[in-house]
């Protein structure tokens, strides 16, 4: 795997064309780490010049930001925009709707303008100029459902770039009861990824992965690492984690992808 | 006789009109309590959003069974109205029908359609009722509205029932007077579809007693819409009028930006300011804004304004995730909440000509904390507010006062806080850890 840094790219006089921010989550998260890897090996397979931050990316502040937190979260803000602004690239990709959100929306009036794209709509276009080929084996006829991040459907109304690439690699498409504008949030954002639920009768992540059971999917396919684990930990919550799976789209198209 | 009919209703009128703009004021000083946000900039998309949400109830429709009958009541409301014109021009001249001989056939086109549109409106209205109290749909059912707001609903329904058949029974029995011994006075203008059916029920009535039916029902019509005016001001009606101004202010940014407190970027600044000197006497001399919300002074006026113009419908706490999992968060009480302490505030102002401590907050006192620590932020309210509303920004609000005024998050978030302080992320690992995921 091919991973170099914007430090490293510099010192060698070069600039990529996009720069992958990883995220926390993509970063530390055994799970995501995954999704991380999947979406390289498809940045390499396609043989887009890129680059990661690496030790100098630090965390978006968002779920700062949204505990309230306005202070650390400019400061995180602050910081990553003067290491954003030292070095050129054309756009910013992420694999997490909460960076991608930020970075895009909040950053600009603190002085960080950048393209930034989600990973799905990156993907989205390499598969549409046969940048990644896929074939169709793998998930032919597959019941796939869809989950959509808050941050990258209803807040930045993203709705399609995920489905084509569903659709890209034949699966069987099967919405979920609430979808896109409507779609029930997991239960992580908010912050709430990091403390315990208020007392209800259930908990979010419980309802929305049995929506997704509901549709007979063998697989939910995610766009976020944060819905990820609390998919995944919904299924385990059902016994369904057999038959079941929650895989972000990179690894589905990942998986379909040929050389 | 006449003139007393005249100065009598010129009382009624005026009296009610000053009452209303007298409320109306108040309304306009309660949302100016709220802190300033810059919503004039681009008018045209402003005013297309208006015409598009306020006026063309484009989110209503997607609920499009109910969505097309509140289009109904709206509209109809709306152009009935336009018959108001003729009645108070009657009432103060104490003549009938005064417009009609200048209007010919076009006139009876006008009493034909306002009849029809009475029909739709009564027709509506007792679908309304049903869902509410005998379906009892979920959303019209919840704690939230115990009380006032479930009353409130329902005399919303019951006055325009009644507004209407008090109309129709207008008509029926104008239309009896205009064969009767009274027919110069009730000439035979206008045409009734509707009310045609109901006027043979007077047929076995004196004269006298149908021209005594005719006026009450004419004066308490009036009365009635009067009455229905100032009723606004202490109801969810309010929206009626408010959801104009409200989708013409509304948020026109992506739902998923949230603001960047001015505030608190100046200080960031400093701060990171390499330059700076930490021990320097600070030179500026503005007071340090309070950061983030614990009462409605707290609130921008826009705000202010959602909390005013809210109909109480529900669409967003039935699509809120908290909610339905049945946390005790609901984005509709949240509006509401915020409502009942301005009103609280405004009568303070009213009573003591400013605003005297009354000990209260709207944090705590009216929204407690842990309704706004369920919140996902997953914008599912706003989305789903058909008059953009913005619950999730007055919930913001108050967690940024309760985390940087109070210190009071739960612990796990301080944690969360410390990690990305300490180590660029919300979990506990080695920010030089970061590519590990390479190898
Ligand atoms: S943003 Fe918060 S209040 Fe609004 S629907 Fe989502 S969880 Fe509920
Ligand atoms: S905030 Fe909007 S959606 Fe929620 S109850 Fe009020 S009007 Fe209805």
């Amino acid at each position: 795997m091919n991973v170099p840094t914007l430090k490293e790219l510099s010192q060698n006089g070069l600039d990529p064309e996009i720069l992958f921010w990883v995220g926390c989550a993509g970063s530390f998260d055994e799970r995501a780490k995954k999704i991380t890897k999947s979406f390289v090996k498809l940045l390499n397979k396609a043989n887009i010049s890129f680059g990661v931050l690496g030790i100098e990316e630090s965390c978006t502040g968002d779920p700062a930001k949204r505990a309230g937190n306005e202070f650390l979260y400019q400061m995180q803000a602050v910081s990553n925009i003067e290491t954003l602004n030292s070095y050129n690239f054309k756009k910013i990709v992420t694999t997490c709707p909460h960076c991608f959100n930020t970075i895009k929306n909040e950053y600009p009036s603190l002085g960080g303008n950048y393209d930034v794209i989600h990973h799905t709509q990156l993907l989205d276009d390499l598969i549409k100029n046969g940048k990644i080929k896929v074939q169709n084996e793998s998930f032919k006829g597959k019941k796939i459902t869809f989950h959509d991040p808050c941050y990258l459907g209803r807040a930045n109304k993203e709705f399609k770039a995920p489905r084509n690439l569903i659709d890209s690699v034949k699966a069987d498409l099967k919405e979920m009861k609430s979808c896109k504008e409507k779609g029930l949030c997991c239960g992580a954002g908010g912050a709430q990824m990091f403390k315990d639920a208020e007392k209800g009768n259930e908990e979010i992540n419980i309802k929305r992965t049995k929506e997704a059971i509901d549709t007979n999917a063998k697989i939910i396919a995610a766009g976020c690492p944060f819905c990820n684990t609390m998919l995944s930990d919904g299924l385990k919550n059902q016994k369904a984690e057999q038959k079941v799976k929650v895989l972000d789209i990179a690894e589905i198209v990942e998986q379909a992808s040929i050389d | 006789m006449s003139i007393f009919s005249s100065v009598f209703f010129g009382f009624i009128f005026i009296s009610a009109i000053s009452f209303f703009v007298f409320n109306c004021k108040k309304i306009l000083r309660n949302i100016n309590i709220g802190r300033g946000i810059n919503r004039s900039d681009n008018k045209k998309q402003r005013f297309f959003n208006m015409l598009r949400l306020a006026f063309g109830q484009s989110k209503m429709l997607d609920k499009p069974f109910v969505g097309f009958l509140h289009l109904v009541v709206y509209v109809a409301f709306v152009l009935i109205n336009i018959e108001l014109i003729e009645i108070v021009i009657d009432g103060f001249l104490n003549k009938h029908r005064v417009l009609a001989p200048y209007l010919g056939g076009f006139y009876n086109f006008l009493t034909a359609f306002f009849e029809i549109l009475a029909l739709l409106v009564i027709i509506s209205v007792v679908v309304f009722w049903v869902r509410r109290n005998i379906l009892k749909i979920k959303r019209f059912i919840s704690n939230d509205l115990k009380g006032w707001p479930k009353t409130d609903a329902n005399y919303i329904l019951y006055i325009e029932l009644v507004l209407m058949l008090l109309f129709l029974n207008m008509n029926a029995t104008d239309l009896y007077l205009q064969s009767s011994s009274y027919s110069d006075y009730y000439q035979s203008y206008g045409y009734f579809p509707v009310s045609q059916f109901l006027s043979p029920i007077y047929s076995s009535f004196s004269d006298l007693t149908v021209l005594y039916v005719e006026r009450i029902s004419w004066w308490s019509h009036i009365i009635g819409i009067l009455f229905f005016l100032n009723y606004l001001y202490y109801s969810k009606h309010l929206h009626i009028l408010l959801a104009f101004p409200n989708t013409y202010f509304s948020n026109l940014e992506s739902i998923g930006k949230m603001d960047n407190l001015s505030s608190v970027y100046n200080e960031v600044k400093t701060m990171l300011d390499p330059n700076n000197d930490p021990y320097a006497v600070s030179n500026s001399n503005l007071p340090i804004e309070k950061f983030g919300a614990s009462d409605v002074f707290d609130l921008n006026w826009f705000q202010l304004l959602n909390a005013y113009t809210c109909t109480e419908c529900g669409r967003c706490s039935s699509e809120c995730p908290a909610n339905q999992t049945g946390k005790i968060l609901s984005p509709r009480t949240i509006i509401m909440k915020t409502r009942d302490r301005l009103e609280e505030v405004g009568k303070n102002i009213d009573k003591n000509g400013k605003f005297i401590d009354d000990g209260k907050k709207l944090l705590d006192d009216y929204i407690s904390k842990e309704e706004l620590w369920a919140c996902t932020t997953c914008n599912a309210c706003v989305e789903s507010c058909p008059i953009g509303i913005d619950p999730l920004s007055i919930i913001v609000d108050m967690r940024r006062y309760m985390v940087m005024e109070q210190s009071s998050a739960p612990t796990e978030l301080n944690n969360m806080m410390n990690n990305i302080e300490n180590n660029g992320a919300p979990w506990p690992f080695n920010q030089l850890d970061r590519l590990n995921w390479k190898n």
